[in-house]
């Protein structure tokens, strides 16, 4: 007979893993990624394999040559984050762009902490908010939705710097400018690759949810933050409701409240944790988009709240027995 | 003008409230410190391994300094000459240390100990004998996940990929007896030196019966008291069917070594194995030598003059005699 | 439907390849070896000698302190010696090695398969029959059931919760012995109960078992104060204070016994052997055993004696398969993986999994990303995460604060992990050490009470 194996219990498996979770997140982002496809055309394709290209390239070299480790590129996490990235880079962004972006997000947001598992902080992000910040022209250029037809690159602003000269100045001639409801929903609207349809996330969301992918805790916090904090600061002379909708589905929010902020890495682990980061994320990105100098504000908020999640992490779960029921 | 004697005269002022504040807190909270402990932590090595039983070099000073007698406070790392110092310091006597050194007491070598079953679990000897008795039948002998390679803070102990056992660096070795308390099994122990670094160990703990003993590992202590029968010493004792070398009283005159008919005892800083496997073709050379090639007659034959003279031979080529 | 409420997994159960096998008797073999050790606490004192001739079910080993068991013999013959044997582990047990003569039984064990339904007993009677017969928690613990049934002074029982769940994956001995042996085991319960001096029982029993539901609760119409309650699938349903949790929605605090909250509970096969022993006269000489597994030729439920050697009963399942792996004692969640098969059954051995080597080895571990599924799927509402690093970095006093002590090695932990990490390797080292300071301590503190009278 064979030398049997011998390990300690438990000898059974989920069968998850994070190659299995990565690869779900990446298919619960494609209707989004179809939205923006019929949207940008040629461009969105383009920016994304360049930035996830380049994701994978430098995890690879950074792994391989100054690290020493095995690669991890089997994980899927760099694709993942290069797909994230590319998400939230306007459509005709250079490509030269794309890679210091993708090197500041792998290199400086994930690897200087030593690989997955080990940033505090979102690596997608760390590498826009890098580009926003370094380059604020070309990343707040957006072009406007034409499809694959598109012949010159017509560009504009999001509908976001409008709302915000509305809020800011009560300039109400803007109104006109502000796009459908239906629009904003489905997706034809000027913006980064990624945030053009709620309609796209949301699903994509409910989607990881139901997969047990991610839980409700965080997303459902942030909306509700939000939606709030819309609900009540709407400028005069526009409905609330109206104004919350247009706040939810404009920006970054959508993709941030369900894909950004919910990164396993960067987010707390526990229920109320969660729900703490989730508010203060929604806080935070209003905070700034009506007081602040940006009009988006959902990349600074994550990566903020981001910061406290060592802090949110000493929340201990609810211990067994710990209060006796009568 | 007056912008400068304006700022000038606030930080004077300032900075002087602050050191009036300073200089009272400072009596308020004085700790009144033996000055002695920072001359004795001065003269320690500073490793904090912790090898003393202390947590650090500042705890074993401050014992050594509260103590009336430095009985029982050693720094393995520094030895008797740091103690001496630290003695010279304090006024008291040293106490006399003889240097130390981790010896593995088990030679289960990946040839010697056919492994039983395939370990899956976590690379710790902590986890494994926690589970079960080990990959390979032995019960008492190392388990090969290095607990005590991680134990060493000083780099001393590296874990051999041929033979799946530890080794000590004894240059590296201080004696500070973490990996001794890091093996669950107990197989190192802290021996003499000995002059010259050389001393006698039986590489073995299996306490089952010689049959048992020999069936698991075929380096393996059976319990058969040759070696004991042999020590000029008394210092060999058989006991749970394992032999037992009392370094107090062997004085490594290697007349066990070649007793032992599996290769369990061991004679460590020689050169050279004395064992009966080494003698037996020795004896029959002459048989044997016809159909050997010329290489290895020369090879025997050197193994029995270095059987035969074994003082005259090691003293010039020793492998650590290098201080 | 009820179940526990913090954490939880869901295992793929597995059941079907034993489910529904009728429980058949394993031959008697040719030499018995009976440990002295099957229970927690200390190990049984032998009270017979080299050559002393012995019956089914005569004593050969008393108790040998407060929390510690009987042994009897499962077989008659002689007693050729006592001596330390290995289990499968390889480690040392001191048993009684007994050359098998026929099939000669204590003349006191009524061996009738009629059911006893009367019982007028003391209370103090019974767990006095409870305690000769050397009955201990059959669910896998294997913790002396009259120490269990003496309630400590100033707590009493109200409830007698049995634990019919068996959430295990693969293992079905508890079903198939509900389905064969209902009527008996709901007599074991109003002994119990009586024993307890309560008036109220709830059976647990999970809802991948209808027919155990069905065939209980039907019993349990015509028995005053027993209740059959339905539970959720949920592993660690079968966990002690999971069950009580799901059967009468009470929590017990950290580090309390269930009889904190009035509650009892007991394992179905340890009931039916308190029926056995009460009403029957036999002391606990067998038990059901699942023999299972993917590729097992005749995967089963086996009547086992005590001191068979297992591989007699892989005989009667058909062997062991060609492409085995590992062989798990018990269920994959909380079982031992195996050594060798070299050991006698006992009152612990609840079951033989014989895992394929492509189910065997565990998966490549990697960096944690900190998911925070492990704290989710922790069943105590405990951080796997942070106890298993704290244990590699040796910081036991932190894991002491973070209530590792209340960790049941129910696995959830590892079993979530989609990182693969070794979490419970290190809880369960780590856990051990803090049981060593805690006991150390309270030694201490002892001590120097003492010291101050």
């Amino acid at each position: 007979m064979k030398n049997l194996i011998v390990a300690p219990a438990p000898h059974a498996h989920s069968g998850d893993s994070v190659r299995k979770n990565m690869l779900l997140v990446i298919a619960a982002l494609m209707p989004a990624y179809a939205v923006s496809l019929a949207a940008f055309g040629w461009g969105a394709l383009i920016v994304t394999l360049i930035s996830i290209a380049a994701c994978c390239a430098t995890e690879w070299l950074i792994a391989k040559f100054i690290l020493k480790q095995q690669p991890t590129l089997c994980d899927c996490s760099a694709i993942l984050t290069g797909l994230l990235l590319a998400f939230n880079l306007p459509s005709n962004l250079p490509w030269w762009l794309i890679v210091i972006g993708a090197v500041v997000a792998i290199g400086v947001g994930k690897m200087t902490f030593g690989g997955l598992g080990q940033n505090p902080f979102n690596p997608a992000l760390v590498g826009r908010v890098f580009l926003l910040i370094a380059y604020p022209v070309q990343m707040t250029t957006w072009p406007l939705p034409q499809g694959f037809n598109a012949v010159d690159a017509a560009t504009g602003a999001t509908p976001l710097a409008y709302m915000k000269q509305i809020v800011k100045n009560g300039d109400m001639s803007l109104m006109d400018k502000l796009p459908d409801l239906q629009d904003a929903f489905f997706g034809f609207m000027g913006g980064s690759l990624g945030e053009v349809s709620a309609l796209a996330l949301i699903a994509g969301g409910i989607f990881l949810i139901c997969t047990k992918v991610i839980t409700w805790h965080i997303p459902v916090s942030i909306l509700a933050t939000v939606a709030a904090f819309a609900a009540l600061g709407a400028p005069a002379g526009m409905c609330p409701c109206h104004y919350t909708a247009l706040t939810l589905c404009t920006g970054g929010i959508m993709l941030g409240a369900f894909f950004m902020a919910t990164d396993y890495v960067t987010s707390p682990m526990t229920g109320w944790g969660k729900i703490i980061f989730g508010i203060g994320i929604g806080l935070i990105v209003m905070v700034i988009r009506t007081w602040g100098a940006y009009p988006e504000g959902m990349s600074f908020a994550i990566l903020i709240m981001n910061a406290t999640v060592p802090l949110l992490n000493k929340i201990r779960p609810k211990r067994f027995g710990e209060v006796v029921k009568k | 003008m007056d912008l400068i004697i304006i700022s000038l005269l606030v930080l004077g002022v300032t900075g002087l409230v602050a050191a009036i504040l300073l200089f009272f807190i400072a009596q308020k909270f004085k700790v009144e410190e033996d000055p002695r402990i920072d001359e004795v932590q001065a003269v320690l090595p500073g490793a904090n391994c912790g090898g003393c039983g202390f947590a650090g070099c500042r705890a074993l000073a401050e014992a050594c300094t509260k103590a009336s007698s430095l009985d029982g406070l050693l720094c393995p790392v520094g030895g008797a000459p740091v103690m001496e110092k630290v003695g010279a310091i304090l006024g008291m006597a040293a106490p006399a240390g003889e240097p130390k050194v981790a010896v593995i007491r088990c030679n289960g070598t990946c040839e010697a100990r056919p492994k039983t079953s395939e370990y899956n679990g976590t690379r710790s000897c902590a986890i494994m004998s926690a589970m079960y008795v080990g990959e390979s039948g032995c019960a008492y002998g190392c388990l090969g996940c290095g607990d005590c390679v991680e134990a060493c803070a000083f780099g001393a102990l590296k874990m051999n990929p041929e033979t799946g056992l530890p080794e000590v660096d004894e240059n590296l070795c201080t004696s500070c007896g973490k990996c001794v308390k890091a093996c669950p099994r107990h197989i190192i122990e802290l021996r003499k030196k000995g002059e010259n670094n050389q001393r006698m160990v039986v590489k073995c703990l299996n306490q089952d019966k010689g049959p048992a003993a020999k069936k698991v590992c075929a380096n393996a202590c059976i319990g058969c008291g040759l070696c004991a029968k042999v020590c000029p010493q008394e210092a060999i004792t058989v006991a749970n069917n394992v032999a037992y070398i009392d370094f107090d009283k062997c004085v490594v005159c290697r007349e066990c070594e070649p007793q032992c008919p599996t290769g369990a005892l061991w004679g460590m800083g020689f050169p050279e194995r004395l064992s009966k496997t080494a003698a037996a073709p020795a004896q029959e050379t002459e048989a044997v030598s016809t159909d050997k090639d010329e290489k290895f007659d020369s090879a025997i034959a050197a193994k029995i003059q270095a059987i035969k003279t074994p003082r005259a031979v090691f003293p010039a080529c020793l492998p650590y005699n290098n201080k | 439907m009820n179940t526990f409420k913090i954490g939880g997994v869901h295992p793929k159960d597995n059941k079907l390849y034993s489910a529904h096998q009728p429980i058949i008797e394993c031959g008697l073999p040719k030499q018995a070896i009976i440990p002295l050790a099957q229970h927690i606490g200390a190990p049984a004192k032998p009270v017979v000698q080299k050559g002393d001739k012995v019956k089914v079910g005569q004593l050969i080993a008393e108790a040998g302190g407060f929390v510690s068991a009987n042994v009897h013999s499962g077989v008659s013959g002689t007693v050729t010696k006592i001596d330390v044997t290995t289990d499968a582990w390889g480690m040392k047990m001191p048993a009684v090695f007994i050359d098998v003569e026929g099939d000669e039984w204590m003349e006191d064990i009524n061996r009738t398969s009629d059911v006893l339904r009367e019982c007028a007993m003391e209370p103090k009677e019974i767990i006095d029959k409870i305690a000769k017969a050397g009955i201990v928690g059959l669910g896998g613990a294997c913790f002396p059931t009259h120490v269990k049934l003496c309630p400590p002074p100033g707590q009493k029982a109200e409830v007698l919760i049995v634990n019919g769940v068996e959430c295990e994956p693969y293992l079905t001995c508890d079903h198939q012995l509900m389905l064969e042996h209902g009527e008996e085991i709901m007599i074991g319960i109003q002994i119990t109960m009586r024993a307890l001096g309560i008036n109220r029982a709830v059976i647990g029993i999970e809802k991948n078992k209808p027919d155990a539901i069905a065939r209980m609760t039907e019993l349990a119409h015509k028995a005053l104060g027993i209740e059959v309650k339905p539970l959720k699938l949920k592993y660690p349903q079968g966990g002690e204070k999971q069950l009580i949790d799901a059967c009468i929605g009470r929590q017990v605090a950290s580090g309390a016994l269930p009889i904190s909250v009035g509650a009892v509970v007991d394992n179905v096969a340890t009931i039916f052997a308190i029926y056995e022993a009460v009403q029957k006269n036999k002391p606990l000489i067998s038990r059901v055993m699942t023999v299972t597994g993917k590729s097992v030729k005749k995967p089963g439920n086996y009547l086992v004696r005590f001191g068979t050697p297992l591989a007699q009963v892989i005989e009667m399942a058909g062997g062991i398969p060609e492409d085995t792996g590992k062989i798990i004692g018990g269920g994959p969640m909380m079982g031992r993986a195996m050594n060798s098969v070299d050991m006698p059954a006992h009152k612990r051995t609840s079951g033989l999994l014989f895992l394929p080597e492509d189910e065997s080895r565990r998966g490549e571990v990697a960096n944690c990303i900190r998911c925070g599924k492990c704290v989710t799927a922790c069943p105590m509402g405990l951080e796997p995460y942070l106890l298993s690093r704290m244990s590699e970095l040796k910081m036991y006093d932190e894991m002491e604060q973070h209530n590792v002590m209340d960790c049941i090695d129910c696995g959830c932990c590892m079993f979530t992990c989609p990182s693969h990490r070794p979490l419970l390797d290190y809880i369960r080292s780590g856990k051990g050490i803090v049981g060593g300071n805690i006991r150390a301590r309270q030694a201490a503190a002892k001590a120097a009470a003492e010291a101050k009278k």
